[in-house]
């Protein structure tokens, strides 16, 4: 019986990986001030029923002679309207609560399915390698080699409109993106050590594809989904503008811009310029938050 | 007896994590002289190669050094500015590392590189300094250097680019060279050529060499004296013959006894139990104390020399002889 | 029962570099562009009988890794057959493939590389064991407890990351893995060679108890001479791919026959050497995807001779169980 010769773990610190991983984060004001927005806009957009002001979907609460107030300005039943009113004098503030809340959930929704549809497409390709890695990857780079809009475009002219129709636009547009990201990382870590030593224990094969190369590989995909969120909303945007998105009894963020487009010449500027300040806020957030992720996250991966 | 080459009194190096301060380096003192080989022995976190780093002034934050003298020629290198540094370090103090890449630039060729080398310390025309960089590769050993001269690092073996790396650091014929592990990552008859050559090199030219390793029996072969370390201290030091002959201090007792060419064939080696104290968490006293045999109460106590510092010594309360060698 | 339980028959392996498709319609232009072959292992005949220790000895592109993964079933040989306990290995099927497999293990290099970082060290080592039947899920909590103990190492630590581990430590895990399938030949890749000398002797002095108690043959690759010799009963040299001399330990330190082999032994700084004149032998190892022709030592044996350059040396008995592929031994 070997005597137990050695005592203690050097692991003395008791910071665990994510405590350390926070910190690191942090060392960067901007990174924590628009983790921080995010955080406020999710926030926001999860309470809007409860937060906003009134209810922009309910006709019986909207009174068109409100409209086109500008902001701060009191309606005929003496609700103060902070952001002004739309044309239709919908309450700006709650309207853009509401959108906000439709384009995060669009945009999370395509951006967890994509992943989840890119991630199994990569790994399996890495793991296999051959012929299923070689025409798994032509579909990537075909499906990359057409502009997003592009797809997207022609993918709601054959669906129609509707909120479901946009998720399957946009998860069709981002798959790639994941399954040749965890690709790439996945090949690098299937020549490790740990990886033959699974295999030398005989473990069936699905057992080392998602338990022992997944979990290894997956952390540059944190980075591209976060980024990729908020491509997915400029994408949404973009299309609910061009009026192929959202249906006009739901907008999003971009469906309000596009709404008060025709109105910014003649003064009205408050019914465009707000979302879009949203819109700015929401994706430099989470872009900014990405980054600072990116960061913290290379060295440890040099491990 | 001649000023030594290179002078440590004393030296300490910290990095100051998050997590607190770590004393890689704990006041060692050592001296190398003009043409002498010094073997600085030790495993890893001994803190061996943060004291190379630290002659070189190669420290970078989170750590620095936080007390002694390093004395080179005279000079103080503790402290001094950054300018100072540059110039002396490529002209008079070189350094070697494991990792050939560490001194090679995989997108120059190694014309363009070591003639950079040299016109940085150095006025001479392009041609002189090619003349030179070719005559430096012949010295290491490296066969068709005109052909070689022209090539870049990701075409050599590992060998070869060690072997441009010391040609690099030889260049202005350094007063000391500083080599840390050069070979550990080399084959066996690779490992031997260099030692030879590195041998015959700065026993020309009087170049003062600091060999650092955890491979005793190379620097059995190669070095005049031995200082062996552990946890940021050296507990050993002196001629390597004295030393590896008749060790005083129970780590270097230890080491020497659980090579397996000490050990009868098929037998247990004699291990040392347990494992180095990390640098972040040292035990009070004698770092060693928790895995020594002859371990008491006195241990846990201030430690110093005892024998001859500088000449032969051990840090120890319970070295192996009771007087160290005369 | 005694005899062989790994005997490698003609192994080779060759890394081919396949022409991609730009590759190859630049040939249809007319550029004769070659795909790069690389022949890692070259014709290795050996065997292994049981609870002996035979170690594996070369430098770098002798192919003693590739070699040692082909024994282990990690890697397939490109031609030749291993046979497990007289059978050859890839006839088998079901049932006894899968025995087959687990009775061969590997103890990997790097430590930390060879632990996956993100599975604690309860579920590295008792994952296996679960999945292939060894032990229920209830009894795995106790079985890699006594394993740990086993190996040196306090068993509540089963929850711990390999992160949180030091080198030695992580050796032993990977140790523990591998006994955890109850395996009867383990292949050591290198094992102590990223260990500091300190930890080394504990973790050689582990291999040295586990070979006896549970009665385990090893194959211990290395390149380090003294580990080899103080463990192994038997030591085969390989270079550029082939095995140049196979001898028992004793006879190989005495009185080696070939000459890289004794080069190689001429070249091992020793503890005992003092100031010594290294007398290194010349030239570099020669790149593997350019092999030399003949006898592939030639360019830098000081006895080489015409012959050398044209006809590769076979492998022959000497003395009993003392084989070595040099023509200056039918000149004798």
């Amino acid at each position: 019986m070997a005597a137990i010769t050695e005592v203690g773990i050097t692991d003395t610190a008791a910071e665990s990986r994510l405590a350390g991983a926070w910190h690191e984060f942090a060392e960067r004001r901007t990174a924590v001030v628009a983790l921080a927005a995010v955080v406020l806009l999710i926030g926001l957009a999860l309470l809007a029923p409860l937060v906003a002001p009134q209810n922009p979907y309910d006709l019986t609460q909207l009174s068109i002679m409100d409209n086109k107030l500008p902001p701060l300005a009191r309606g005929l039943d003496g609700m103060l309207y902070l952001l002004g009113t739309d044309d239709q004098g919908r309450d700006m503030l709650s309207a853009i609560l509401y959108g906000l809340r439709l384009s995060l959930y669009v945009s999370v929704v395509a951006t967890a399915i994509a992943l989840a549809l890119g991630t199994v497409t990569g790994i399996v390709a890495a793991y296999f390698g051959g012929r299923i890695d070689a025409l798994l990857m032509r579909l990537v780079d075909i499906q990359l080699s057409f502009p997003a809009i592009l797809i997207a475009l022609i993918l709601l002219a054959i669906l129609g409109k509707g909120i479901d129709k946009v998720v399957i636009a946009l998860v069709s547009v981002q798959w790639a993106y994941y399954a040749r990201t965890i690709r790439g990382a996945a090949l690098a870590e299937r020549r490790r050590e740990y990886i033959e030593a699974a295999r030398c224990l005989a473990l069936p094969q699905w057992r080392i594809i998602f338990r022992h190369l997944l979990p290894n590989a997956f952390a540059p995909l944190i980075v591209v989904a976060t980024v990729q969120v908020a491509h997915a909303i400029a994408l949404e945007a973009t299309l609910s503008f061009l009026g192929v998105g959202v249906p006009i009894t739901e907008p999003s963020l971009g469906l309000l811009i596009a709404n008060g487009y025709g109105y910014m010449l003649s003064g009205d500027y408050w019914i465009s310029f707000y979302p879009g300040v949203a819109l700015l806020i929401a994706i430099v957030a989470i872009n900014l938050v990405g980054d600072r992720l990116r960061d913290v996250m290379n060295p440890r991966l040099k491990r | 007896m001649p000023a030594p080459v290179l002078a440590v009194t004393d030296l300490s190096t910290s990095f100051f994590t998050r997590n607190g301060a770590v004393r890689a380096v704990n006041g060692v003192s050592f001296a190398v002289a003009r043409g002498e080989v010094l073997g600085l022995v030790g495993e890893s976190g001994s803190g061996k190669t943060v004291t190379g780093f630290s002659i070189l002034g190669l420290v970078d934050p989170p750590g620095r050094i936080v007390g002694g003298s390093i004395r080179f020629l005279g000079e103080e290198l503790a402290g001094a500015s950054d300018e100072r540094l540059r110039s002396l370090r490529g002209a008079s103090i070189a350094m070697i590392f494991q990792d050939p890449m560490m001194t090679l630039n995989p997108v120059l060729r190694i014309d363009t590189q070591m003639i950079e080398a040299i016109t940085a310390h150095e006025k001479v025309s392009h041609r002189a300094a090619r003349a030179r960089a070719r005559a430096a590769l012949a010295a290491v050993g490296i066969a068709s250097p005109d052909e070689r001269l022209a090539a870049y690092p990701h075409q050599f073996s590992g060998g070869m680019r060690q072997r441009v790396a010391i040609a690099i650091a030889l260049l202005h014929r350094p007063a000391l060279l500083v080599a840390d592990e050069p070979t550990t990552a080399l084959d066996v008859t690779i490992q031997s050529q260099i030692l030879a050559e590195v041998q015959d090199l700065c026993a020309e030219s009087g170049t003062a060499l600091i060999w650092i390793t955890h491979d005793l029996a190379v620097v059995a072969g190669l070095a005049d004296r031995v200082a062996v370390m552990y946890a940021g201290r050296i507990v050993e030091e002196g001629p390597v013959d004295a030393v590896l002959a008749q060790p005083l201090h129970p780590y270097t007792r230890g080491l020497i006894g659980s090579v397996p060419s000490r050990n009868a064939r098929g037998a247990p080696l004699n291990q040392i139990p347990g494992m180095a104290p990390s640098p972040a968490d040292l035990p009070p006293g004698c770092a060693f104390a928790p895995r020594c045999p002859r371990a008491d109460v006195v241990c846990a106590g201030p430690l110093g020399m005892t024998g001859h510092p500088g000449e032969r010594a051990a840090r120890c309360w319970h070295p192996y002889v009771s007087e160290a060698a005369r | 029962m005694s005899g062989p339980i790994i005997a490698l028959d003609r192994i080779s392996k060759d890394f081919v570099t396949p022409l991609d498709l730009a590759a190859r319609a630049a040939n249809l232009l007319g550029a004769r562009l070659r795909e790069s072959a690389i022949r890692a292992v070259d014709d290795v005949s050996f065997a292994v009988d049981e609870g002996e220790v035979v170690g594996l000895v070369g430098e770098s592109g002798c192919g003693k890794s590739t070699l040692g993964r082909i024994v282990a079933d990690v890697l397939a040989p490109s031609a030749g057959s291993v046979n497990f306990r007289g059978a050859p290995r890839d006839e088998l099927a079901g049932e006894a493939a899968r025995t087959a497999a687990l009775k061969v293990q590997m103890i990997f290099q790097d430590p930390m590389a060879s632990l996956n970082p993100r599975l604690r060290v309860g579920d590295i080592v008792g994952e296996a064991p679960v999945v292939h039947g060894i032990v229920t899920r209830a009894e795995r909590r106790d079985y890699v407890a006594a394993l740990l103990e086993r190996v040196g190492l306090d068993p509540r630590y089963t929850t711990r990351y390999p992160h949180q581990f030091s080198g030695g430590q992580r050796a032993r895990i990977g140790i523990a893995r591998a006994l955890a399938v109850k395996p009867d030949f383990l292949v050591c890749d290198e094992s102590v060679a990223a260990l500091d000398v300190s930890i080394q002797a504990q973790i050689l002095n582990l291999f040295m108890e586990l070979r006896h108690d549970l009665k385990l043959t090893y194959l211990f690759i290395s390149h380090d001479l003294g580990v080899v010799e103080h463990l192994s009963d038997r030591v085969v040299i390989m270079y550029l791919g082939r095995v140049v001399e196979i001898a028992p330990t004793e006879t190989l330190f005495r009185a080696a026959n070939h000459p890289y082999t004794r080069a190689l032994l001429a070249n091992v700084p020793r503890l005992e050497a003092r100031k010594q004149r290294f007398a290194p032998i010349a030239g570099e190892i020669p790149s593997p995807l350019d092999p030399p022709s003949g006898c592939q030592f030639h360019p830098r044996c000081p006895f080489a001779m015409a012959r050398c350059k044209s006809e590769a040396p076979a492998l022959r008995e000497i003395t009993p169980g003392h084989r070595s592929a040099c023509h200056l031994n039918d000149a004798a």
